[in-house]
């Protein structure tokens, strides 16, 4: 057991299956005799070697691509780009190729990659260096999309997600990567994949939201439990595909909910979980679905970041709306 | 080829490019201090040490009217190409009175006025953008050229041949300058590049190229006259490599671990600015003393109004927040014709 922060943990999930997994590689610009831009990789050249651990070249196109062959031999690489603003150029050949090997073989091959990347604002720096585009891969059919929360989420959803036979692109909220620790018991368990965890119980209102917003996200839960209102908060986890059944009863509970993202809103995660929750549960929803997001923008240089992010504030007064609705 | 130019500089260009050079050195220091008491926010990628190449360079072209792109490491790019210093201090502060209006700071520097055609925080994206502001430029049969800088890492983006194979089969007026300082944030050349030697990777394209001292401004300078001749006179894109080391980290964030002091030292002793200084003066031309007081002269300019500009300037305000993302008022939203 030890005390560790979300980066740490994730650098001791790629240990540890580095260790236990033959199969397994990571690739990169900078991960092996630097460590890594935020260190998330820190060691494990030293440890593993060269041939584990890559030093690639500048060339993220080439490097994603050679995961999907090295994926058709077997091989399980663990990619590191090192912020999500610099994955466009690989989504080419997440969508044509990454996606669809299984479907091409129709089952015979599988794409055991993962796309990592740090993502999400608060570190001050525009545009690239901030943004949220998680839904973009949410929307490709053929991949799952993870986004940890905690360290102890993070250890067990890379580890998950390493072993999952098909393409995760597993996105790490850079601003809390060292805000909080947790003791990590390090014996290699992986938490499940496609489940939402429910963080908080209550009857009252249900607060759902993924990454660094769940802080934020619990944070007003407490304020409103200052109130006696008792709120349910929901972290999604695995955004792709969705555990709607988990969503949808707590929803049917609680009959409100406050969706919080802080990527863009529009066909935000949040406008399928609305939609979902639309279809499914409309006969039990007691106000109209509240949606708390970042806005249809370019993320802003610092001066304005802060109105960009979403804040406690605004997850009270959406939360306040769905509870005063009539 | 049309007539050559003079490849000198002139004594007196020698002693302003030192002056300009030096101001360079003295505005990015300023920047560094700022970072530290945190007035400048997000990325900060410095330049000390490589400024001969943006200045050897531009000097022999026409800053301001020829076209200029850069990546992150942009702030004397765009400072060369006529861009007001306090307006660029105050973009690096996040005003609102910066050249982009405080929201896209160091590294998304633009300055369209200057035909400064921006700083790009994508490794490789502008050669692509490169070759179509060339493209552009020859279908308007302009007289400018377009100048893409980036560094030696970024060679290996795809982008990169894509853009030279483009640029030679239509013979674009690109020149490529890459300024190889050795490392992609600290991975060193040799650990990432099959060939090390940039210039000899566009030999493919059949579209000329020379390696050259990054370091000795009037050797950039010499070798950037003949390039853009070359380029103007319309007879397609040219690619110089410069040898130059960064004196900082990567960025801020980056402590240099991965270099060895004993090539700092080396690299150290090759300056720019003390190099051309030291030459002025042996040559009897300048003086330690004139030195100091242009450096004192400097340092007072960047405090009393750069400084201060950026220092009282207002941030952007909230609204701007919803600007600049799609047209306001745009009255084809509507449909109907032109
Ligand atoms: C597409 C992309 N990948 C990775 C990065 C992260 N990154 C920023 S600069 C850099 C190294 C670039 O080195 P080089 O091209 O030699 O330019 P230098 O910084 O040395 O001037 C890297 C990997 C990025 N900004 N964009
Ligand atoms: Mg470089």
């Amino acid at each position: 057991m030890s005390e560790t922060n979300l980066v740490e943990a994730v650098n001791k999930a790629l240990a540890w299956e580095l260790d236990h997994d033959k199969d397994v590689v990571l690739l990169g610009e900078d991960i092996g005799l630097n460590g890594g831009v935020f260190r998330a990789t820190d060691g494990l050249q030293s440890k593993f070697g060269e041939q584990r651990v890559i030093d690639t070249p500048l060339a993220e196109t080439l490097i994603v691509g050679m995961a999907v062959g090295l994926a058709s031999q077997g091989i399980r690489a663990v990619v590191e780009i090192q912020f999500m603003g610099f994955i466009y150029s690989t989504i080419d050949n997440m969508i044509s190729h990454a996606t669809r090997m299984r479907n091409r073989t129709r089952g015979r091959l599988t794409c055991p990659m993962v796309l990592r990347a740090p993502y999400g604002g608060g570190i001050h720096a525009p545009e690239h260096h901030s943004e949220s585009t998680e839904a973009i891969f949410a929307h490709m059919p053929g991949i799952r999309v993870v986004i940890p929360s905690s360290p102890l989420r993070a250890y067990g959803l890379l580890l998950a997600s390493i072993r999952d036979p098909d393409p995760v692109v597993f996105l790490e909220p850079k601003r809390i990567y060292r805000l909080q620790k947790e003791s990590i018991e390090e014996a290699g368990v992986a938490l499940p994949l496609d489940v939402c965890f429910t963080l908080r119980e209550g009857d009252d209102i249900t607060l759902v939201s993924w990454g660094a917003m769940v802080h934020e996200t619990l944070q007003a839960a407490e304020k409103l439990a200052e109130q006696n209102i008792s709120a349910e908060v929901i972290d999604v986890a695995t955004i792709k595909p969705l555990d709607m059944k988990t969503i949808l009863a707590s929803v049917e509970k609680t009959g409100r909910c406050v969706i919080v993202h802080e990527a863009a809103r529009t066909c935000g995660v949040g406008s399928e979980i609305a939609a979902q929750l639309a279809e499914f549960g409309l006969t039990f929803l007691l106000a109209p679905v509240q949606r708390v997001s970042g806005y249809d923008t370019i993320m802003p240089l610092y001066r304005l970041e802060n109105y960009y992010m979403p804040s406690v504030e605004q997850i009270l007064s959406a939360a306040n709306a769905a509870l005063e609705y009539a | 080829m049309s007539n050559l130019k003079n490849t000198q500089l002139s004594l007196e260009s020698k002693k302003r490019l030192l002056k300009e050079m030096l101001f360079g050195r003295r505005f990015e220091e300023r920047c560094y201090e700022a970072y530290v008491e945190r007035k400048i926010g997000g990325f900060l990628h410095l330049y000390s040490g490589e400024e001969a190449c943006a200045y050897g360079i531009l000097d022999a072209a026409r800053p301001g009217n020829d076209y200029v792109i850069t990546s992150y490491r942009d702030h004397i790019h765009a400072i060369k190409s006529g861009t007001d210093p306090k307006r660029l201090m105050a973009e690096l502060y996040g005003k609102v009175t910066g050249c982009c209006k405080g929201l896209g700071g160091s590294m998304h520097i633009f300055d369209v006025d200057k035909h400064f055609m921006g700083g790009y925080a994508l490794v490789g994206g502008p050669f692509p953008l490169a070759a179509g502001i060339a493209k552009g430029i020859q279908m308007k049969k302009g007289e400018q050229i377009c100048i893409c800088f980036l560094g030696d890492a970024a060679n290996n983006q795809g982008t990169f041949h894509e853009s030279l194979n483009m640029a030679k089969l239509w013979n674009l007026p690109v020149l490529y300058v890459c300024e190889n300082n050795l490392y992609g944030i600290g991975t060193r050349i040799d650990r990432s590049t099959a060939v090390v030697d940039q210039y000899k990777r566009v030999s493919g394209y059949n579209i000329p190229s020379r390696q050259v001292d990054g370091q000795d401004i009037e050797k950039v300078y010499a070798a950037a006259v003949e390039a853009i001749d070359y380029v103007r006179s319309g007879n397609g894109p040219y690619f110089l490599e410069l040898m130059t080391y960064r004196y900082r980290g990567h960025s801020m964030s980056d402590s240099n671990a991965y270099r060895s002091k004993s090539e700092e030292r080396i690299w150290g002793k090759r300056d720019p600015i003390i190099t051309l200084r030291d030459r002025l003066i042996e040559a009897g031309e300048f003086s330690q003393e004139e030195y100091q007081t242009m450096d004192a002269e400097i340092l007072d300019e960047i405090e009393s109004e750069v400084i201060k500009f950026a220092e009282e300037s207002p941030e952007p305000p909230k609204e701007m927040l919803a600007k600049y993302v799609l047209a306001e008022n745009d009255p084809y939203v509507t449909g109907g014709r032109r």
